[in-house]
């Protein structure tokens, strides 16, 4: 019924090898910032979906429309190229963002700057965080 | 074997799926601000496989100008809302 069936077997094969690896992945991707403990563990689980899930559900999307269309359909290269120069520029922001929120609140889950006394840190922290100031 | 793909595509529909909602569930349940932004990232990067795995079972290009448009506006919002964390501290 759908244009999919009278695709030829040797395009089928390797299009749903290819959507079936790429969807685990992406799977195994979010089970993993469900189930890692920090955050700092976390940020690091969904890039499996964004470099390996994505590249095999359009290297599969490429084959089966260049087989529909009998032509080459390159156009999915544009969301790859987009999504490999995007996803270390947003998830290295959101780390830096975490790092700092960390260290403002002179959490314990990561080491400090090793500063002199008298650093912008200690000052920042200096109105709500007076035990922490103490200790140093 | 003509229904090999077909179901191939289901069954990827059936762990993008499962997959959008382990990202949902950190977005609600995140203990920080930092995971539930890490969260709603993931959800965009799922939702855009999906919406690519719905082009190839339907055999419409349209889903890949929307798959496009998810991928450009999941970068736009993830980038500003780091930034709002960042600034945000800074302000209080």
């Amino acid at each position: 019924m759908t244009p999919l069936e009278q695709l030829p077997i040797w395009a089928a094969l390797p299009a749903a090898l290819l959507v079936v690896v790429g969807a685990a992945m992406a799977l195994i991707g979010s089970v993993g910032l469900l189930r890692l403990r920090s955050f700092y563990e976390r940020v690091h689980a969904p890039t499996l979906a964004t470099s390996m899930g994505m590249a095999c559900v359009l290297l599969a999307s490429m084959i089966v429309f260049s087989v529909l269309q009998t032509r080459l359909v390159l156009h999915e290269l544009l969301i790859a190229f987009f999504m490999i120069v995007t996803t270390p520029v947003t998830l290295m922001l959101l780390a830096r963002a975490a790092l700092y929120r960390d260290r403002t609140e002179e959490s314990d889950q990561v080491p400090l700057l090793s500063t002199p006394s008298g650093s912008p840190e200690a000052e920042m922290a200096a109105p709500d965080g007076a035990e922490a100031v103490e200790e140093r | 074997m003509t229904a090999l793909l077909p179901a191939a595509i289901l069954v990827a529909q059936l762990m993008l799926g499962l997959a959008m909602a382990c990202a949902t569930f950190r977005v609600l349940r995140g203990p920080r601000a930092q995971d539930r932004v890490l969260g709603l990232d993931t959800l965009y990067v799922n939702g855009m496989l999906l919406m690519l795995t719905f082009g190839m079972r339907f055999g419409s290009t349209h889903y890949f100008e929307a798959a496009l448009v998810i991928g450009l506006l999941g970068f736009v919002s993830t980038t500003a809302l780091a930034k709002f964390l960042m600034r945000g501290e800074v302000i209080e």
